[in-house]
């Protein structure tokens, strides 16, 4: 019998991976970028949340290597004398929070109901699925948007901001759950009917059992694929909410919130408030699509074109 | 056919009975009419009576008839307190604006991504080709507020070449009020350029690969080998047999996306300062203006609505198989 180890040692898995440039360097990028991220308390020059911190006197310096950057700030500071680096790794960490925590609110969200709809069928099927296509057919950004802003109005802005985190998960949860729900309700229709399948009933398993322990481990390829994606997708979401007012707030800011802030400080010279944070973004999210692109290509290439 | 059409609307008239229920609750949940009729400084006892007038203290489902009823009689959507005017009349007022950027961002994408997608197909190992998928993956993971940031900066601050805010000089149409263009204007066209690129740039990647995978795979077909077996020119099964059948999936997309960019206009209009819906929206809710905010939300459920509605149909009068599997 051979290991887990060895198994995953002579799969075609580590050999598309082995043989992918971009995707070996994506991993390393985005395997940095988490590390980084999660380990921001302890590396991070301040902590850009303290304001003991803070003095206002620092505001607005540009990067070391300008004429007037200092050692103290490597990447310059914004307009309330905040560290750019320490400011964009506690960014990029409640970026990752919520872009990962939301992916798996859908993930629940869309396995419990995607199981539901594709093995009982009939309907519980065409009810579950119209919500679902009901709101596949509004833009998961708008719907978004919606939820944060009435959220935002019926907390108030103070507790929305104190709350931000748990609830930004929230909202990007459950805007954007109808994706796995299809996917996988797609998968359990193929495998439902398959033998072991029907094995399983005749022995007289539970339902639930049939659900969960069989036909869900033999859908989670395709939830896996689309996960990735997803994350990108969440802390694109995450972002863009932030920048239009509607998450992070300035106190505790995320890369969509600093952008916000650098706007208008970009205009009158400061590019470095808003630069460095777009570009951090920009290479996440990037690293993390070309993940996803690479795991869709070797999982399945038929999966959906694009 | 028949059927099927009726079975469409019936659906999308129930999406929009669901939405407009959800609105209405969250409006009777958290949003306070007489706050917004007439302010803060009246006495309980004369709030107690103006609720009483307004109909306030009926059991919910009444109050949810005639909401509906005002809205598909009188196209009467609540007043906004902000504005101090109906609903309806403030986001038509906006919509002009966001209509044009879309508009313009359509036509952006329409004439680059249908040659360069074409192209991408015909020609996939040509050095242009590599240069724009790989920069298109790069377009999919670029927010669109920091490419319009960027715009700005270049075009507007660097160069001066092009204005930065606002919509510019615009010409009141037909005399009606609401429905100003600034697509007669010189200014208001050149308005234009810096929202409408920027909000192409995100579509763009996502057009270029679908019309390239799609034309692909067109390509592949047997009675393209047919055609190809039979001694056409290269133009002719290029461009009569295989582009017309790659349009099908591409035209259907299109109208989805066109939703979607909807959303993302809010994006585009912040950075721009662009008058529009969006705008009016955010400033909605920084002002906690509830009746206004689901005023938007059915407006905008509705456009969704019908938008869909008719693709479905007119794709059904084009790919039979489509109503037949729907009927069961």
């Amino acid at each position: 019998m051979k290991t887990r180890l060895e198994k995953f040692k002579e799969s075609y898995f580590l050999y598309s991976f082995k043989r992918d440039k971009v995707a070996i360097f994506s991993f390393v990028t985005l395997t940095v970028f988490v590390i980084l991220a999660l380990t921001a308390p302890w590396i991070a020059p301040m902590n850009p949340y303290d304001s003991a911190n803070i003095d206002i006197m620092n505001s607005e310096l540009p990067p070391v290597w300008m004429e007037e950057g200092t050692s103290e700030f490597l990447l310059g500071t914004d307009n309330q004398g905040r560290d750019m680096l320490s400011t964009m790794l506690y960014g990029l960490r409640t970026s990752i929070i919520i872009g990962v925590g939301a992916v798996a609110l859908q993930g629940i969200i869309g396995v419990v109901v995607g199981l539901l709809a594709g093995y009982l069928g009939g309907k519980t099927d065409a009810i579950l699925m119209r919500l679902a296509d009901i709101q596949f057919s509004f833009p998961y950004l708008m719907v978004a948007i919606f939820l944060s802003a009435i959220f935002q109005v019926v907390f108030g802005l103070g507790s929305f901001e104190r709350l931000a985190i748990p609830l930004l998960t929230i909202i990007i949860g459950l805007s954007n759950w109808p994706m796995f729900a299809r996917t996988i309700r797609a998968s359990v229709m193929g495998e439902k009917n398959k033998e072991y399948v029907e094995a399983a009933r005749v022995i007289g398993l539970p339902r639930w059992t049939i659900m969960f322990r069989h036909i869900l481990p033999n859908s989670l390829t395709s939830v896996m694929v689309i996960s990735t994606i997803q994350v990108a997708n969440a802390v694109m979401s995450e972002a863009a909410l932030s920048f239009l007012g509607l998450g992070m707030p300035v106190t505790k800011p995320s890369l969509g919130s600093l952008i916000r802030a650098g706007q208008e400080f970009f205009f009158s010279g400061s590019w470095w408030i808003t630069v460095f944070p777009g570009i951090w973004l920009v290479i996440f999210v990037l690293v993390i699509n070309l993940l996803g692109d690479w795991l869709r290509d070797v999982f399945n290439p038929k999966l959906y074109k694009g | 056919m028949f059927a099927f059409i009726a079975r469409r609307i019936i659906q999308a008239i129930l999406v929009m009975l669901v939405i407009s229920l959800v609105g209405f609750s969250i409006k009777d949940q958290i949003g306070d009419p007489v706050r917004d009729l007439v302010g803060e400084r009246v006495t309980p006892a004369e709030r107690a009576e103006i609720a009483e007038k307004m109909g306030l203290n009926d059991p919910f489902f009444t109050q949810y008839y005639r909401f509906v009823k005002n809205a598909v009689t009188k196209g009467d959507l609540g007043r906004s307190f902000l504005y101090n005017k109906p609903n309806l009349e403030v986001i038509l007022h906006h919509a002009p604006a966001t209509i044009e950027l879309v508009f313009g961002t359509a036509l952006i994408i329409i004439v680059i991504s249908l040659p360069l997608g074409v192209y991408c197909a015909l020609r996939p190992r040509t050095f242009l080709s590599r240069f724009t998928m790989s920069f298109s993956t790069l377009g999919v993971s670029m927010p669109v507020y920091l490419t319009a940031i960027l715009l700005i900066f270049l075009f507007a601050i660097h160069w001066q070449v092009l204005p930065s805010y606002g919509r510019g000089d615009t010409i009141d149409l037909f005399g009606l009020g609401w429905w100003s263009t600034g697509l007669l204007t010189i200014d208001g066209l050149r308005h234009l350029i810096l929202p409408c690129v920027s909000l192409s740039t995100l579509m763009l990647p996502l057009f270029i690969r679908l019309i390239r995978s799609e034309m692909m795979e067109v390509l592949e077909t047997e009675y393209i080998k047919y055609a190809w077996a039979k001694g056409l020119s290269p133009a002719r099964v290029w461009m009569v047999h295989a582009f017309k059948n790659t349009l099908l999936p591409v035209i259907t997309v299109f109208g989805v996306q066109i939703g979607i960019m909807f959303a993302f206009t809010l994006l585009t209009e912040l950075v721009f300062q662009w008058p529009g819906m969006g705008f009016m929206f955010l400033e909605a809710v920084h002002r906690a203006d509830i009746s206004l905010l689901i005023a938007y939300l059915v407006v905008v459920a509705c456009l969704f609505v019908v938008v869909n509605t008719v693709v479905d149909i007119l794709y059904g009068f084009i790919n039979p198989t489509v109503r037949i599997t729907g009927t069961k």
